[in-house]
């Protein structure tokens, strides 16, 4: 009787089991017969073009051709789910050089004489206030992915929008972290040095107050010029401190490599080292500063390969389809990149239209959007509160998310940091 | 600021002036030759450095031992330069067109660098560019010594071949008047083909040192121009120990304002300082005229 109740249950699974199969199969064909059909009714209408200056060359070349390739994934799956309300999408891309100048005339010749119909932002905060004072005088929305120093927020623009956290509070949950360590752990002393870019500046002083009020004393405190070239006697004298805690305010690969490489000649080793940006550079970085030696190195972001998020992996599998390489290779600039076109599809497809006063509606009435970094939500001056900071940690050739330590998702940070290689 | 500090600082700017000298050195010697400003001069650096990445990572060949090949390439390049845009270039308008030429070039080694590597960064590495020597209290970074040891061989090579050769008679004899040169028997166009040939070939020794302290891609070239133009104006346009002694004056300043008072005021100073010196000797630190004499 068992036996038989058995078989009658295995037919009746392997029965449910076909059945599942077959309507998998046939919602997949019906689903991708769908999605075929909306990109054939796309191709055959106009295109809408959207317009971005991007940092091809310069000082910004890195962080900008990972852009492009963070914009291309999304235009080509938005075209193939039938691009912008039937639409087939077009970018036109133009580079700037890096070049706050060449920005404004980039988007005067973008909007006013391309006559594209939508734009994105450029790549940082540096480039994004001169290009959405362009584009204010044009009336049209400016997404970006890459503008949330306080500066973009303070510059009394009503059309600028970062779908990634405000940079101002990037080091905040290092900085709780540390200072929520028990008395006998917790590290002494820290230095603060930073370039002056209004991107990573700001960041600093906020972590210096969480810090101060914790008793971590400051033993050093220097802002260096964007253009230094050398860096070694700023980052030998950080050597020459021994603090137990550095914050790197970078914003690319060369600085905080060029750190990395004095401190290890000069057989220094902090206890915590966080870097505002460069870290989050992905094999490049590794490349830099010599594998092995980004163990244990902290960087804030709002996103990472391994971001457990859908949407998320499958772009990622994408991009590596697309461009090769390997998926800890996948940079936050392609998500970022990626998220402001998913943005700005949700509020074209609300509003219905391309109308920009609309869509900057839109983007500030409080709704939640959706994005491969996780939720949006705009408050009145373009800033995105819907997501918390969090912080990463190279660990065994991976970035892995650390803190906060209770997030999901999160390891167990590396403290104090292993030795250099 | 601490003794300590204040001295670290010094040792710093001496050897890191060395590897900016050896940076400038190329530039140098070809604007001595043949009054031609290269502003190519920061992306040959990086040419050379994606030169000896190749050779590391391809063929397994040291930074070092690598420069036998990476060397007589850029001395190719150089000669091809000069060949197919310098010597186009009349006499009367050269110093002024050589700029925008040199620029052109410079967009075109951009293009294919881009092209061909990506805009990822790269950095050199070698068993000796994290180690250092513990001496006196200081750690000296071997990167750094081994730069340093090297501009100062590669100035005096450069000193020896102009000074104290047939060849660096025959190149000064061209530079004083190039008729009068042509009528003693010299192949003026030869002497200027190779001068530029070396000038841009010590290049692919300052591109290894660079690339081993710094992380680049194809587009780090133009931070270094205007710091290499400071330090060729400083020493005397043309001058071998100009370079050397104004990259150290430079890079020591540099170092000295940033640990005392601020990294920010830094390159402030030190172009004030080069403003200051520059009007008082408007020939630079060794001028070319004494350079072209002696």
């Amino acid at each position: 009787m068992r036996v038989l109740h058995r078989q009658k249950f295995s037919r009746a699974l392997l029965a449910s089991g076909t059945l599942a199969v077959v309507a998998t199969f046939a919602w997949a064909g019906h689903s991708s017969s769908a999605s075929a059909h909306a990109a054939a009714k796309a191709a055959s209408a106009s295109p809408i073009t959207i317009g971005v200056s991007l940092s091809l060359s310069g000082d910004f070349s890195a962080d900008g051709q990972a852009y492009q390739k963070g914009y291309e994934l999304w235009a080509t799956d938005q075209n193939k789910a039938g691009g912008l309300l039937g639409h087939p999408i077009k970018l036109d891309v133009i580079s700037d050089a890096s070049n706050p100048a060449q920005v404004v005339t980039n988007y005067e010749k973008l909007i006013g004489s391309n006559r594209d119909q939508l734009v994105f932002a450029p790549f940082s905060t540096l480039l994004t206030i001169p290009a959405a004072r362009v584009a204010a005088r044009f009336g049209y929305a400016m997404v970006g992915g890459s503008d949330g120093g306080p500066t973009v927020f303070s510059a009394g623009l009503k059309n600028v929008f970062d779908v990634s956290i405000p940079v101002k509070n990037n080091l905040v949950t290092f900085a709780q972290w540390i200072a929520s360590m028990p008395k006998s752990k917790r590290p002494k002393t820290a230095a603060y040095v930073t370039v002056n870019d209004p991107f990573t500046q700001p960041q600093l002083p906020v972590a210096q107050a969480i810090l101060k009020k914790a008793g971590v004393k400051t033993v050093l405190n220097k802002v260096f010029p964007a253009e230094a070239t050398d860096y070694s006697a700023i980052a030998g004298q950080v050597a020459g401190a021994k603090p137990d805690v550095v914050i790197l305010g970078s914003v690319d690969v060369p600085t905080v490599s060029a750190f990395v490489h004095v401190f290890i000649q000069q057989h220094y080793n902090p206890k915590a080292f966080i870097a505002t940006s460069g870290p989050d550079q992905g094999q490049q970085f590794i490349n830099a500063v010599g594998a092995g030696n980004e163990n244990g190195i902290f960087v804030p972001n709002g996103w990472y390969p391994g971001f457990r998020k859908a949407d998320s992996q499958k772009m990622v599998k994408q991009y590596v389809a697309k461009y090769g390489g390997t998926p800890s290779g996948v940079n936050a600039d392609v998500a970022e990149a990626y998220s402001v076109g998913q943005v700005l599809t949700q509020a074209v497809e609300a509003t219905h239209g391309f109308n920009q006063q609309k869509i900057i509606k839109y983007l500030k009435s409080g709704v939640t959007l959706n994005s491969v970094q996780g939720p949006v939500k705009f408050n009145n001056l373009g800033e995105n509160l819907a997501q918390k900071t969090l912080t990463f940690q190279w660990q065994g050739g991976k970035l892995d998310q650390v803190i906060p330590t209770n997030s999901p998702g999160s390891v167990k940070p590396l403290y104090p940091k292993p030795g250099w290689k | 600021m601490s003794g300590t500090a204040f001295l670290e600082a010094i040792i710093d700017g001496i050897l890191t002036g060395g590897v900016y000298a050896l940076m400038a050195a190329g530039l140098t010697l070809i604007f001595g030759v043949m009054d031609i400003i290269n502003i190519a001069q920061g992306i040959m650096v990086i040419l050379g450095a994606y030169l000896s990445l190749e050779l590391s990572v391809h063929f397994g060949i040291g930074l070092l031992p690598g420069l036998l090949i990476t060397v007589p390439l850029m001395f190719c390049l150089g000669v091809a330069i000069e060949f197919f845009f310098m010597r186009r270039l009349h006499d009367e308008d050269r110093t002024k067109m050589s700029i925008l030429v040199t620029y052109a070039v410079a967009i075109v080694i951009e293009g294919i660098l881009t092209a061909t590597f990506g805009v990822n960064y790269q950095q050199l590495s070698a068993s000796y560019v994290n180690s250092s020597v513990y001496v006196f209290g200081f750690y000296l970074p071997d990167i750094y010594l081994i730069g340093f040891g090297m501009a100062i061989a590669l100035l005096v090579g450069l000193y020896y071949m102009l000074y104290r050769t047939k060849f660096g008679r025959a190149v000064r004899a061209s530079l004083q008047n190039r008729t009068a040169a042509d009528l003693i028997g010299i192949d003026v166009n030869r002497v200027r083909t190779i001068s530029v040939g070396i000038g841009v070939g010590v290049t692919a020794i300052a591109g290894v040192f660079f690339g081993a302290t710094n992380a680049f891609n194809p587009n780090s070239g133009y931070d270094l121009i205007s710091r290499l133009l400071a330090i060729v104006i400083l020493g005397g346009m043309g001058s071998i120990a100009g370079a050397m002694g104004a990259a150290v004056f430079i890079l020591v300043i540099n170092d000295v304002v940033a640990a005392w008072w601020s990294p920010t005021w830094a390159p402030i100073v030190y172009f004030v300082a080069l403003v200051v010196v520059l009007s008082i000797r408007p020939q630079g630190l060794f001028g070319r005229a004494a350079v072209r004499t002696q």
